[in-house]
């Protein structure tokens, strides 16, 4: 597989609205947008070009929430809100034949050591010359929210697995029949990170199903995931890090709080939060 | 060691011509010292063996050399004492500990029958709990059912309702609503019992059988066959779970998460079962302490609900049609579709989905106490599909422990397989039926464990038939040819089938088999018996050109068996025809929105009264919105016309329930001569607490001994006296002996409170007929009869219950032919109270220990009863209940005390003034019989009554001979203080006794001519009954309403006991030790097998001579 030098950015989901361009503290101590922790992201795994896919009408305000990064983004539109999928398969021109990295707008990701997820990710994946997917042990009361995999550990690996089955959105019935790894803790199942590096063929297998049928075209990654899984070697990594469903309840707060206690200013997060609860503690005892 | 015991080696070993060899075989080939040491092995192998099938056989193998071959040898003392520890540690289902005990007391001897019977008793239900656990564990490791026994908290809870079900109709307001639509599942060649999941998972390969869906209706009732069994689903606009079961008329708005799991409190406890199977309040949860509103605000939001509710069309119990298996799978599937765990929700299954919905079903039968087989969830497949048993393979809870997996594989016939000709032939050709019987087939299918276990041998020839018969079935279905197929199943049910569980047929099945050949000759092609007993479901097979004569004969039939027949045997509902198609699609569900969105009819007929008795305030919005839709479906739709005058019926204050009724009542009470101020007396006694099960018990201070050896005639010796035979037989042929058979009582545990007569019912086929208890009692005088060339009479004393019916049977039947017979009717009669809470607890305590959850169920059963009592008002009458179920005999001292009263007693003796003697007994004991012997040892010790007891095993409850502050006397378990005393009574009470009566009236103060003076006559009984205890019991008693759905109540009532005469100090007694045979009554069905394997049977018979 080439070298990786092209990432997408998906941000044209109904429920991705202005998410990314919510501002946060990063954990240099600097206020930013989503979006733009998500670009330093991606820049520190030395991509350049990065795509954004959008809802029409939006180029202006993520140019915007990118900063100074904005200049240097290319905007894809997606015409009609007609899935996940298809937003990723906007970006064909784009990607042309070439492997990509691929991030969605409305997780944060914050790395556990040194490189971010992106550099993960993409070393596993040049490594071993193949599509990764990067994911992340859930407990089964989260898998509504996510795809998982079922598949098995690599020999030797310590967090790559072959992915042979995904499901989006799996019910614990479903992740317990097909999507047990040995070796996770019983009720734990490996779900999407929200990064993903792929291969040429995911835009070929996206292109086949969209051409093919209008009609039945898919809405989530997972179906095109699947097939990948069936024609070549696809792979999972587990990364040292977490990721953050921004959009989902407290997904803010809680990304936040994990960059800041990740940051250079994790004590003075930390001696507020202690402050916070002393205080309630003696207003709820007075 | 355990290698060279040649038990062991049947077990472990890999050649099927060893591992099936018969037990009782190998037995026989063994002295009893080498049956003892293999013993010794057994229980060696069985507790270091980790295969759970060896451990299990070994354990069938040790209650079959203890129950059935130790008692046989000689070596084996007859009589023992139990030690009261091992009694309790089995009552609390402590098996391993009573076999402790037990093994201990004997002490490395043989141990004594009595003792044996223990150990029997304490194997076959640790064998049976093993099982029972090895099920349960698999249904929990199932993959897609772990998980919901890890949910604990509101939090963690993966599932939510899906979107288009939380998304109001902005047209009509109302939430949209899924419905799931099943049939039922028809077992065609009858599985021989192979699918009981012990079976299944013991021996896969045997486990096969032919399961068909199919669509049904009611012949004259319904338009056209549907599918039966209805589930609905939808979101309410109240934080409540609500549950409805429209055919039993019962609903629920469940607030806790408690009463979710309290399956025994009302009549929604499939529903319950379904809503946890199904995930959406899982297993995990129970007990938690977390509130239900916080479960359902994260399945389907901040103040909603959910409602489920269930319809079968009216289809009572006993359709042996599987009905309740695939209603529970129907509401599992709708709810896991509503919380998008399949992924279509609507249509049919997928494969895959369908196999979660089975696990899912037997995991809820599981929860709910049931246990049916694992084939019965196979309305969810469309079709006609093959079930067969699977190994197990890695990866699977039952790898290594079990032979067999606990879900079968499905494999569904297409057309190519089974052509649509052959389709249509079937159905062209078979008639359905409900024979209107509704019996538990628990005892069944655990016969059939423990046969197939032991590898009986006929049994065990019977099944390998019963492959070849499947075999044959499914090729004349493949090859078309119904005609062979009806052959099949037909020579199923009368050869297999009956060899493996007798009592798998009944006289009214083959009553009405006879006149369905008699009348259809050749065009009537078989008959097939569905599900685990006949009576109920059964199948008929007709020429195509004759089935709708076949339909209509049949209906008239039956019915008019059951009429001959309702007095024996409890019917549940009239018979019925059903038209069936078979089913090509299973399960399948709507998504129904707008005006669609309507529950069926007759869910209206039960929640709309209560909804227009609501202030309007408290109506909801989506309720309004409903009853708007309703209203306007009211109008329009054709199914909804009728709605409305029904409802108005509904809605009218109702007239109070039954004035005629307790018109019947009272003229009954008058009938037969119930005494008011005694049961006001004992009202208030019972009431204030005087009386009760407590009272029952004499004072703790009073000692309570066994009777020693000497204080009993051995009968065995008696027997070889050829002197006391010789007077005994004189005595008879001069006419001197007349026999007594109790038979006014209810009968309670034989019928489980169905209020039938016992006595009437043919339980047991002897010289190729069935036969009732009255005619082998008639059989066995007429046989004394013809031996002795006397001419006995026979006294059959009856009661409001039973004389009419034993009066009319008899006329019917002649089976009193050549004997002179009398029936004494009861002139004493008691109405039934409503128990005190403090004497259903107490009725508890001492009550054996189920199995965890249906212990579980028991308490939540208990919980429901305690509080019937407590609204229904503790000691008050009970009359809710047809007018025979509300009264009861006064217990079998009345009944001699009657033939005083009702002159049957004077009139034996102006017809035989040379009687001298009575020989009394219960119905039950059906090894009672004139022996020569016993009566000429009574004539020669010149006894008053000489009462009969038999060694005392571990089912015998009750008290028996004691010395009771020194003085020997017969003593009720219930009179006993302490529990333990009663197993320290080696010698129980067989209530067979001879009575001399000159004796026995001059004790009454009465000579025979007094016995015309009716005021003289009513004052010696007065007397002597003031002089004998009352004791209160509790007696179940069954209510039917509806469609044959019913329930069991607990019901005061208070009875005087026979056997207390001998606690009188002035009336000389003795007592002689018989044998079990001879003295063991038969109180419960379950009882008959071991009856009929001990050779019991065998004995009865050649004890009689039939007509």
């Amino acid at each position: 597989m080439a070298a990786i030098s092209k990432a997408v950015i998906t941000a044209a989901g109904d429920l991705q609205k202005n998410i990314s361009m919510q501002t946060l503290v990063d954990r240099n101590g600097e206020t930013k947008s989503v979006l733009q922790i998500i670009l330093d992201e991606v820049f520190q795994a030395g991509v350049a070009d990065v795509a954004l896919v959008v809802r029409p009408g939006t180029q202006k305000a993520y140019r915007e929430a990118a900063g100074a990064a904005g200049k240097q983004l290319f905007f894809i539109e997606q015409p009609a809100p007609k899935g996940y999928a298809h937003a990723v398969y906007c970006s064909k021109d784009f990607v042309k034949n070439d492997p990509f990295l691929h991030l969605v707008d409305d997780h944060l990701y914050v790395s556990r050591r040194g490189e971010s997820c992106a550099e993960q990710l993409m070393q596993a994946a040049e490594a071993e010359s193949c599509s990764v997917s990067a994911v992340q042990t859930t407990p089964e009361h989260y898998l509504h929210y996510y795809g998982a995999i079922g598949g098995r550990r690599l020999p030797q690996q310590k967090n790559l697995y072959q992915i042979n089955d995904v499901i989006e959105k799996p019910t614990p019935t479903e992740a317990e029949q097909r999507l047990i790894i040995s070796g996770l803790r019983r009720g734990s199942y490996l779900c999407f990170f929200g990064m993903h590096v792929f291969s040429p063929t995911v835009m070929e297998r996206l292109r086949h199903r969209f051409e093919r049928s209008q009609d039945n075209s898919p809405r989530f990654m997972t179906g095109v995931l699947l097939e990948l899984s069936r024609c070549e070697k696809y792979l999972a990594c587990e990364l040292a890090g977490n990721r953050f469903e921004i959009a989902s309840k407290y997904g803010l707060f809680q990304a936040q709080l994990s960059l800041a206690l990740e940051g250079k200013e994790r004590s003075r997060v930390l001696s507020l939060l202690l402050d916070q609860l002393a205080t309630h503690q003696l207003q709820n005892s007075q | 060691m355990t290698s060279e015991s040649l038990l062991v080696q049947t077990i472990v070993s890999d050649d099927p011509a060893l591992r099936n060899r018969p037990i009782d075989g190998l037995c026989h080939r063994l002295n009893t010292s080498a049956l003892l040491a293999e013993t010794e092995r057994l229980e060696q192998f069985r507790k270091s063996s980790a295969n759970l099938y060896h451990a299990v056989r070994a354990l069938f193998f040790l209650y079959f050399i203890h129950r059935f071959s130790l008692p046989r040898r000689r070596q084996c003392p007859p009589v023992g004492r139990m030690p009261f520890p091992a009694v309790q540690m089995l009552r609390e289902r402590r098996f391993e500990e009573a076999i402790r005990c037990f093994k201990t007391h004997s002490a490395r001897q043989c141990p004594s029958a009595s003792v044996a019977s223990g150990l029997a008793t304490a194997y076959r239900g640790l064998a049976f709990q093993k099982l029972a656990d090895q099920v349960r564990s698999s249904v929990r490791a199932v993959r897609g059912n772990q998980w919901m026994f890890r949910i604990g908290h509101p939090y963690d809870h993966p599932l939510r309702v899906a979107e288009p079900l939380r998304k109001v109709d902005p047209d009509s307001g109302m939430y949209p609503l899924l419905r799931e639509r099943t049939p039922v599942r028809m077992d065609l060649c009858h599985s021989a019992w192979s699918d009981i999941f012990f079976l299944g998972m013991d021996f896969p390969e045997g486990a096969r059988v032919l399961n068909i869906s199919v669509d049904l209706g009611v012949m004259g009732r319904d338009n056209r066959p549907s599918p039966p069994v209805e589930a609905y689903f939808r979101v309410i606009d109240e934080p409540v779970l609500r549950l409805v079961s429209i055919d039993l008329g019962a609903s629920a708005s469940i607030s806790s998460l408690r009463e979710v799991f309290d399956f025994a409190k009302d009549s929604l406890g499939l529903l319950k079962a379904a809503v946890i199977a199904s995930g959406v309040l899982p297993p995990g949860i129970e007990g938690y302490g977390q509130s239900l509103a916080h479960f359902l605000e994260s399945l389907v939001g901040q103040r909603r609900g959910i409602e489920l509710a269930s319809k079968v069309n009216d289809i009572p119990q006993g359709s042996r049609l599987a009905v309740s298996t695939n209603l529970l799978s129907a509401l599992i599937a709708v709810c896991m579709r509503a919380t998008n765990q399949i992924r279509n929700i609507a249509g049919p299954l997928s494969e895959n989905d369908r196999r979660t919905v089975a696990a899912r079903a037997i995991l809820g039968e599981w929860l709910g106490g049931a246990g049916g087989g694992w084939q019965d969830s196979g309305g969810i497949w469309p079709g006609i599909k093959l079930i067969q048993g699977a190994a197990p393979k890695e990866g699977d809870p039952e790898y290594g422990i079990s032979r067999g997996r606990l879900l079968p594989q499905h494999k569904i016939l297409n057309t190519t397989q089974v052509s649509e000709a052959a389709r249509e032939h079937l159905q062209a050709s078979l008639v359905l039926v409900h024979g209107g019987m509704s019996q538990n087939v628990g005892p069944i299918l655990e016969m059939v464990t423990e046969k197939y276990l032991l590898r009986l041998p006929e049994e065990w020839r019977a099944r390998q038939e019963s492959r070849q018969i499947f075999d044959a079935v499914i090729r004349a279905l493949k090859q078309s040819d119904i005609l062979n197929l009806a052959a099949q199943t037909t020579r199923h049910f009368f050869g297999p089938i009956q060899t493996i569980v007798p009592w798998s047929t009944n006289h009214y099945t083959e009553t009405v088999i006879a006149e369905v050949q008699g009348r259809f000759g050749r065009d009537f092609r078989g008959f097939c018996m569905l599900g685990g007993m006949s009576g109920g479901g059964m199948a008929f097979f007709f020429n195509p050109k004759r089935q709708a004569d076949g339909k209509r004969f049949l209906l008239q039939t039956m019915q008019s068996c059951k009429n001959r027949l309702k007095a024996a045997f409890p019917f549940a509902v009239d018979p019925f025809v059903y038209d069936f198609s078979i089913n090509e699609e299973g399960s399948r569900s709507d998504f129904l929105a707008g005006e669609n969105a309507l529950m069926p009819r007759k869910y209206y007929d039960l929640t709309i009264p209560n909804l227009v008795r609501k202030e309007s305030p408290s109506i909801t919005a989506c309720e309004r919105a409903e009853l708007r839709t309703f209203a306007q479906a009211c109008r329009q739709r054709p199914e909804f016309a009728a709605t409305l005058s029904d409802m108005f019926a509904c809605l009218m204050p109702q007239e109070p329930a039954g004035s005629q009724h307790e018109q019947n009542l009272r003229n009954l009470l008058r009938k037969n001569g119930f005494d008011p101020l005694q049961h006001e007396r004992i009202r208030s006694d019972l009431q204030a607490g005087r009386i009760g099960l407590m009272q029952n018990r004499i004072p703790s201070t009073v000692s309570v001994e066994d009777a020693a050896e000497s204080d009993v005639a051995d009968g065995k010796k008696l027997s070889q006296n050829k002197q006391l035979t010789e007077a005994g037989e004189q005595a008879i042929r001069r006419g001197e002996v007349a026999v007594v058979t109790l038979a006014a009582g209810a009968g309670s545990r034989w019928t489980k409170g169905a209020g039938t007569v016992k006595m009437l019912h043919p339980f047991c086929r002897f010289a190729g007929k069935h036969r009732n208890f009255l005619e082998v009692h008639l059989a066995k005088t007429r046989k004394t009869n013809a031996d002795l060339q006397a001419n006995t009479p026979h006294v059959f004393t009856t009661s409001y219950l039973t004389h009419q019916p034993l009066l009319q049977s008899l006329r019917q039947s002649g089976s009193d032919r050549g004997i002179e017979m009398f029936l004494s009717e009861g002139k004493s009669i008691g109405l039934r109270m409503i128990p005190t809470t403090r004497d259903l607890r107490f009725h508890w305590e001492e009550r054996q220990r189920l199995d965890e959850q249906q212990e579980k169920l028991q308490e939540s059963n208990r919980a429901a009863l305690l509080q019937w009592a407590q609204e229904q008002g503790e000691g008050k009458d009970y009359t809710d209940n047809l007018p025979f179920q509300c009264l009861h005999p006064l217990g079998h001292w009345y009944e001699f005390a009657n033939m005083l009263r009702n002159g049957i007693l004077r009139r034996l003796l102006q017809a035989r003034p040379n009687l001298q003697y009575l020989f009394l007994h219960n119905l039950d004991t059906l090894g009672a019989h004139l022996d020569p012997a016993l009566l000429g040892f009574h004539i020669k010790e010149q006894a008053s009554l000489t009462f009969e007891v038999i060694p005392r095993w571990a089912d015998d409850q009750g008290g028996g001979l004691a010395r009771v502050d020194g003085r020997l006397r017969l003593i009720e378990g219930l009179a006993l203080f302490n529990k333990a005393d009663e197993f320290k009574l080696r010698y129980y009470n067989s209530n067979s006794n001879w009575i001399h009566l000159d004796s026995l009236l001059s004790f009454f103060g009465l000579q025979r001519p007094d016995l015309a003076d009716k005021q003289k006559t009513a004052k010696a009984i007065r007397e002597v009954a003031r002089r004998l205890p009352s004791y209160i019991t509790l007696k179940e008693v069954r209510k039917r309403w509806r469609h044959g759905q019913e329930a069991v109540f607990l019901v005061s009532q208070f009875e005087k006991i026979w056997g207390d005469m001998t606690a009188l100090q002035d009336i000389q007694c003795q007592y002689a030790l018989i044998s079990r045979q001879r003295g063991q009554q038969l109180k419960d069905p379950a009882q008959l097998d071991g009856w009929l394997r001990e050779g019991s049977a065998d004995y009865v018979n050649s004890l009689c001579q039939w007509p």
